[in-house]
């Protein structure tokens, strides 16, 4: 279970993500969903519900939730956490911005 | 601290649901490690016989993914079994020669089918129902053979029967006694359910023995004791389960019929528990979910030493639906001469009920065909309640509510997901709940089958008093107490323009709402003010913030518009080549009449639209999607009007047209209806000189048959007619509410009679015709705009050096 770690890998300008959405990122084989929240943070978590798979970087987005468009689970996209009544997580990425870059910590 | 190291032999529901409770208590405390013989993760076997009837997959009846065992660091290994136990040295042996030591070992091994011991029954085409194996043995067979057998005329024969029905096959249930599911029902009750099943196609040989299973390798019918046969080519046992002991046997851990636990769910040995359908406690063996799960809880917290009073053991009852019937049997159901009955027979409606007393007191019953007493009368029971008890509050037509006053707390409410009464009131308490749908969202009650949706309605009455009534006004989601009506009443008012404005204004709990609210307000705002709101992308779901359905895997599907379901050969070709361009993983006609391209990259989604050069045809809307036509005055023998140019004339004014959900809509040319206008939202069917309008209709979720709007006698009707309907539609319906629900809420007449004003017709036309004007085709707006296919289409790609 444990990953290698790959350190600082650049995602790309944080001017581009869209805000309140999601941007599916692939770095290596990992396939990850950045969020730009509505207060300006940037968070990152592994882009598939614990549930069936469903693609999170496509769910709506409020606070620091995102629904999955699947089965409208919805996570906690700053620790990755299942809210109830479902239970789970997925893994929650490290998120760097400096400047106007983005990092993920891998 | 070090962890210790726990196993469960058995990845099944009462195990695992152990292992759910463990981790609530103390999620760091244990290294755990789970065996399972089945290669799959913990599902829900209730539902299995759901799988076999086609209404769920495997898929979704699974409770806990591999994600789950991931996710909390819990070792499982699937298709393998324990062998053996080493009670001293405390490990573990499997059929894999693995060896594995523990602190504490749960045994959770569930049940065998029993399998009757006949001359021939390792035959191929001899099958227990149990499993998912099972499930996908009984499906193969279906597809090749036409004649079932199942031997066993109880609840599981019955389901399988039912399953094998749905697959197509002819099926002969063989019980052994006079009368089906002798053992929840009495012989009144299993008649008036044979005589429902016989109805739906299944034919019972009752009083047989079978005796022998006929043929060479494969299967090719059953012999009777009476010498009599039947041609069979599946045979399904499902004449009942017995405690899995084998391994506890072997390992020399005390069993009787099932392995002997206390009522802290230990067993003779230190350190060893069982829990579920392989225990026996206090002399019973229990295979139901509710007592399964009430002895799941009770293990994790002698597991995690959390004090608790153990598991005192269950009175049964079984709430069941047989093939749509609902049936409740509890307690003592068989007459003699200690005993006697209130019966009840209602053979006009099918109901059936009966009360079992000794001595005065309540001690069974059974009910059929309404079984909305079964809770009540448990109770009754569980409370040794005399009969009068229940005679009497009958003359005073209890409501609900004061039914489930007698519930204790920690009783079963939803046994799919295993919610007590106490789990349900502390949340309406806690969470200030007031709709059976908030409760579902927080508890997971009636979340499953929903058959204790009603008890679920009445806990929250009994729970809220006053503050609850029947009619009780449906907030728009958990984030507001506003109805609809309400929340469109203050936009109007305040001249609300945006969601967050909405939310701030009204006084949200959550200010950024949720996926049942922002999509709501972003049709509603849409819908009041066309021409100045900007729709946003971000509250809307997936399929309308980018134009194309999502599927299952994360891709996308395409369907371009085909006005009327016409198209043309340099279309074809068009689709033909992006096709082959796009590797499209299947070309599929929907049943709306127009082409679909499933498995398409999200990213690829914007070029595909460029080459095409076609509108979109809104397959994803909630909104106009299609208008399907029959062949008509063109080319049909019958035809009596054009139909597919009404169609296309529909198509191309409503077209890109929001609404409170989907809208579908047909167009046939005589009333053989071969466009099915019946069962649409507005369907239209051509006569000679007359077009009739029909609205209301649905072939979906709601099935539901069109009502007779309007006949009226020209093209220019016809539109005007439909604009105002769907103008009063998208003006009047909650977000959500397809138009066969709307008109079954409003009633048709209501809708009529508002229609036939003249006046007000054109008025809703006037506002419609504005709302059209304002409609944008969003493929080719999406090519325009740069920005937009970067921010929602583009994904990023980060290679990275494998070290």
């Amino acid at each position: 279970m444990v990953e290698n770690t790959l350190g600082r890998v650049l995602i790309g300008k944080y001017s581009d993500l869209p805000e309140r959405l999601g941007k599916t990122a692939f770095v290596g084989k990992e396939e990850i969903a950045l969020f730009k929240l509505a207060n300006g943070k940037v968070r990152a978590i592994k882009n598939r519900c614990p549930h069936k798979g469903g693609v999170l970087a496509e769910g709506m987005v409020s606070g620091e939730h995102v629904f999955c468009p699947m089965h409208d689970w919805k996570i906690n996209v700053c620790d990755g956490q299942v809210q109830a009544p479902d239970h789970g997580c997925v893994k929650a990425y490290k998120v760097e911005v400096e400047e106007n870059l983005v990092y993920i910590v891998i | 601290m070090l962890k210790r190291k726990l196993i469960l032999i058995g990845n099944g529901m009462a195990g695992i649901r152990t292992i759910e409770e463990i981790l609530k208590l103390d999620p760091d405390g244990f290294d755990i490690t789970v065996f399972g013989s089945e290669p799959h993760p913990n599902y829900n076997r209730i539902q299995l016989s759901k799988v076999l009837q086609g209404d769920t997959t495997v898929a979704d009846i699974t409770l806990n993914d591999w994600n789950w065992y991931e996710s909390n660091n819990i070792r499982l290994y699937p298709g393998e079994s324990v062998i053996n136990v080493d009670t001293k040295k405390q490990i573990v042996y499997t059929d894999k020669n693995r060896e594995e030591p523990y602190d504490k070992l749960i045994i959770a091994t569930g049940s065998n089918p029993f399998m009757l011991p006949l001359p021939g029954s390792d035959k191929q085409g001899v099958t227990a129902f149990r499993d998912i194996k099972d499930c996908e043995t009984m499906l193969q067979y279906s597809k090749k053979y036409k004649k079932a057998a199942v031997i066993g005329g109880g609840l599981l024969g019955l389901e399988a029967a039912r399953g094998l029905l749905n697959l197509g096959m002819k099926v002969d249930v063989i019980h052994i006694n006079e009368y089906i599911m002798d053992r929840q029902l009495d012989r009144e009750a299993g008649k008036l359910l044979q005589k429902e099943l016989e109805n739906q196609g299944m034919n019972f040989l009752l009083n047989k023995q079978t005796t022998e299973i006929l043929g060479k390798k494969q299967v090719t019918g059953l012999r009777f004791k009476t010498g009599e046969k039947i041609a069979a080519d599946l045979v399904v046992m499902a004449v009942g389960i017995k405690p899995n002991v084998a391994l506890a046997e072997k390992s020399g851990i005390p069993v009787n019929r099932g392995i002997v636990v206390n009522d802290y769910m230990e067993t003779d040995i230190p350190n060893i528990f069982a829990v579920g359908e392989c225990a026996e406690h206090r002399g019973m063996v229990y295979g139901l979910v509710a007592p399964l799960y009430q002895q799941g809880e009770a293990l994790a917290k002698r597991i995690c030493s959390v004090y608790d009073e153990g598991y005192k053991g269950s009175v049964l009852s079984s709430q069941l639906k047989v093939s749509g019937v609902d049936v409740f049997s509890t307690g003592k159901i068989r007459e003699d001469e200690n005993t006697k009955a209130i019966k009840m027979l209602d053979d006009w409606n099918g109901i059936y009920k009966k009360i079992m007393i000794e001595q005065g007191k309540i001690i069974g019953a059974v009910l059929f065909g309404n079984t909305k007493e079964g809770n009540r009368l448990l109770n009754l029971i569980k409370n040794g309640a005399n009969i009068e008890e229940y005679t009497e509050s009958n003359q005073t037509e209890e409501s609900g509510a004061s039914l489930v006053a007698q519930m204790t707390d920690d009783e079963v409410v939803c046994g799919c997901n295993g919610v007590t009464k106490g789990n349900i009131v502390s949340a309406i308490n806690n969470d200030g709940l007031t709709t059976v749908e908030q409760v579902k969202g927080c508890t997971n009650a009636s979340r499953s089958c929903g058959s204790c949706k009603s008890l679920v309605a009445d806990i929250l009455e009994f729970t809220l008093g006053d503050k609850y009534s029947e009619d009780h006004k449906e907030s728009i989601c958990a984030c507001t107490t506003l109805t609809r009506d309400e929340v469109v009443d203050e936009i109007r008012e305040k001249h609300l323009t945006h969601t967050r404005e909405v939310m701030n204004v009204l006084g949200w709990k959550n200010d950024d709402g949720c996926s049942k609210c922002r999509p709501a307000l972003n049709y509603y705002l849409g819908m009041l003010n066309p021409t100045e709101y900007k729709d946003e992308r971000e509250s809307r779901f997936v399929n309308e913030r980018l134009h194309a359905n999502i599927q299952n895997n994360g891709t996308f599907s395409v369907i371009p518009r085909m006005y009327g379901g016409v198209t043309n050969a340099d279309d074809l070709r068009k689709i033909a080549d992006v096709a082959d361009k796009y590797k499209v993983k299947m070309i599929k006609l929907t049943g709306g009449q127009r082409i679909n391209l499933l498995g398409v990259q999200k990213q690829d989604l914007p070029s595909i639209w460029a080459e095409l050069g076609m509108p979109s045809g809104h397959g994803y809307a909630k909104g106009l999607r299609t208008v399907k036509t029959c062949v008509g005055a063109d080319f049909c023998r019958f035809g009596t009007q054009d139909s597919v140019g009404m169609g296309i004339e529909l198509e191309k004014k409503f077209e890109g047209l929001n609404g409170p959900h989907k809208i579908k809509m047909a167009v046939s040319a005589c009333p053989r209806n071969c466009a099915e206008s019946g069962i649409k939202d507005v369907g239209v069917v051509g006569l000679d000189g007359v077009w009739e309008l029909y609205v209301g209709g649905n072939a979906g979720t709601d099935l539901r048959e069109g009502d007779l709007f309007v006949k009226v006698k020209t093209k220019a009707e016809v539109l005007e007619w439909t604009g105002a309907f769907l103008q009063y539609y998208r003006e009047t319906a909650n977000y959500l509410e397809r138009t066969s629900v709307w008109v079954g809420r409003l009633g048709i007449d209501h809708v009529k009679e508002k229609l036939e004003d003249k006046g007000f017709r054109d008025e809703l036309n006037k506002r419609m015709d504005i709302t059209l004007a304002t409609v944008q085709e969003p493929w080719s707006e999406t090519l325009k705009d740069e920005n937009l296919v970067k921010r929602l289409y583009e994904t990023v790609n980060v290679p990275v050096a494998s070290k």
